[in-house]
């Protein structure tokens, strides 16, 4: 049974999400910007698992009191499904995005996690063995010479459980409302520490299902039963209620269950504006992930 | 809290390495009273030259000069030892974790070969500070110690990791032969600092006079140092690291080993 909010159907359903592996990786420099210029090219394309391999976004800027080297920071957030894969890519993205940019140094974000994934420790050999480390209060870093001066890298980062996949979906007559919409609640959302919106602005405009109909090698396909251009086919089961010309979704990843669920409180919230006709959320009946997000208890937290 | 009051003075060094929170935390009073110390070749109580009040504990506070007083926290993996005075050689040597507090100066020997652990002298400090023993590969392997004043020789002799800072000035050879770790010194050295230093840093906030053998690299801010400022900002010791201050200049040896160490001189702004 569906309740209302703001004149907004909210659909009793749930979000489904599954287990993933996450690292918070901090990158410091002299200035803010260039942290984040370091940070945006870092959670470039890693919207999807599905094509990326790994899903990032920018979880928090930082003030110098926040990070290790006291210099304005920005954590990053990454995903994979495990920690193999996941220490591939903090090696590619650090090397590639972060030893490159100017003034950047590179700290790991989870010191208490019990597992570690080398990243500094690999590196390092950028070096040629003219770099050096240091080893203080129980951390080494990594010294890698570059033109600029040196980079400094932190030689393992912490891995731990996560939660990828949680998301709802908003529904409206109007594109423009159902972006506007979207947006508020992206911009709500941003502001939940331990969470990231790994999609482009934090929004998905091609929700997938798993695998395809028509085509047997394919992963993911969009998911019509949510595309309004192909409501009334014959042999699409539409999702959509009566004026909906639009939908969008929101994809967040989290460090744990709370994270998500504050994020996917505050962007249901924010979401519910005029032009919105009904939010609801993607699941596979339970049959994906073990994390059920049920929307109404969300907007009880 | 074990407090201990030096009521009799050794005539000659007293080897009391029982002044240790591992070998006092589960004993009884009586006990503690009976612990050996050796004067000399002959041993004796522990409580005929300390008055004893406390028992069972990790915290032990040293009353008194006990400059005479040897291995005070030798191999000392927990707790905390407060000497309220001076203390004797050796003072924790092959410490591995807890902390020590010296109010007044320590002797030769400070940390040696420490694993470890934090150990705080807010007066002077002799030589072979945090070093190797003799015919020892590596001298201190972590840790950090704190000297409120001046070091004698051979601080960090054959070091390998941990951190030294000096505040005040160093005597001859310090960071001999190391290997690792990093030594601050707060007003410089005398000569032949880093000699044969394979790796490791050895940062002066004064002017030094250098070996031959050290290269001359750059000026600059290593990325590094903010760390240390700030690990190091948290025990009271500042460590500059803003560009605007000014820089570091890096000199890289020693060549006549050759050796991949640095030594970073402080070049403050205008200078």
């Amino acid at each position: 049974m569906a309740t209302e909010r703001n004149g907004v159907r909210i659909v009793d359903t749930f979000a489904e999400a599954f287990d993933m592996r996450a690292a918070r990786v901090i990158i410091t420099a002299a200035t803010p910007a260039w942290a984040r210029t370091a940070a945006q090219s870092m959670a470039g394309f890693a919207t999807s698992v599905i094509g990326c391999k790994v899903e990032a976004g920018i979880e928090a800027e930082l003030l110098p009191g926040e990070t290790s080297d006291g210099r304005p920071g920005v954590s990053v957030l990454l995903f994979a499904f495990n920690a193999e894969g996941l220490a591939s890519r903090l090696v590619d993205r650090v090397g590639q995005t972060v030893l490159t940019c100017p003034t950047t140094a590179c700290f790991d974000g989870l010191p208490d996690a019990s597992e570690r994934v080398t990243v500094g420790g690999v590196l390092r050999h950028f070096g040629d063995r003219l770099q050096s480390s240091k080893f203080l209060d129980g951390r080494r870093f990594w010294r890698i010479p570059v033109m600029e001066g040196e980079f400094l890298v932190e030689e393992a980062f912490g891995v731990q459980d996560a939660i990828g996949g949680g998301n709802f979906l908003i529904l409206g007559s109007d594109p423009g409302a159902v972006l506007a919409a979207a947006e508020a609640a992206v911009e709500a959302m941003r502001k939940v520490r331990g969470a990231i919106l790994p999609f482009p602005g934090g929004i998905v405009r091609s929700g997938s299902k798993v695998g395809a109909k028509r085509y047997k090698n394919m992963v993911a396909s969009t998911n019509e039963a949510y595309c309004p251009t192909v409501r009334g086919r014959v042999g699409v089961a539409s999702a959509l209620p009566d004026g909906v010309n639009s939908a969008l979704e929101i994809v967040v990843d989290g460090l744990d269950r709370p994270a998500i669920e504050r994020a996917l409180g505050v962007g249901i919230k924010a979401a519910c504006r005029p032009g919105v006709i009904e939010i609801s959320a993607g699941n596979y009946g339970g049959r994906l992930g073990k994390h059920h997000f049920g929307l109404h208890e969300l907007l009880q937290g | 809290m074990i407090t201990l009051t030096l009521v009799e003075q050794p005539v000659v060094p007293l080897e009391a390495e029982v002044l240790c929170p591992d070998v006092m935390a589960s004993l009884s009073h009586e006990a503690i009273r009976a612990l050996p110390v050796c004067l000399g070749k002959r041993q004796r109580r522990l409580d005929d030259f300390f008055r004893v009040e406390g028992e069972a504990s990790d915290e032990l506070e040293i009353r008194g000069d006990a400059a005479k007083i040897k291995w005070i926290g030798r191999a000392m993996t927990r707790g905390r030892i407060v000497v309220n005075g001076n203390a004797g050689m050796h003072l924790g040597a092959y410490m591995r974790g807890g902390a020590i507090e010296v109010s007044g100066n320590a002797s030769d020997w400070v940390g040696a070969e420490m694993s470890g652990g934090l150990i705080r002298v807010r007066g002077n400090v002799g030589g072979q500070t945090g070093a190797a023993y003799r015919g020892s590969v590596s001298g201190m392997r972590d840790g950090t110690i704190l000297v409120g004043r001046d070091a004698g020789l051979e601080v960090g002799m054959r070091m390998k990791r941990g951190t030294i800072v000096v505040s005040g000035r160093a005597r001859d050879f310090a960071g001999l032969q190391m290997k690792g770790g990093t030594i601050i010194l707060g007003r410089g050295a005398e000569l032949r600092t880093g000699a044969w230093m394979v790796r490791g840093t050895i940062i002066s906030l004064h002017p030094i006079p250098l070996l031959p053998t050290f290269a001359y690299a750059c000026a600059y801010l290593p990325a590094f140092v903010r760390l240390y400022a700030r690990h190091l900002g948290t025990l009271g010791f500042t460590l500059p690291c803003d560009e605007v201050s000014g820089v570091y200049a890096r000199y890289t040896g020693d060549a006549a080993v050759p050796g991949k160490g640095e030594i970073l001189v402080w070049n403050p702004r205008g200078n």
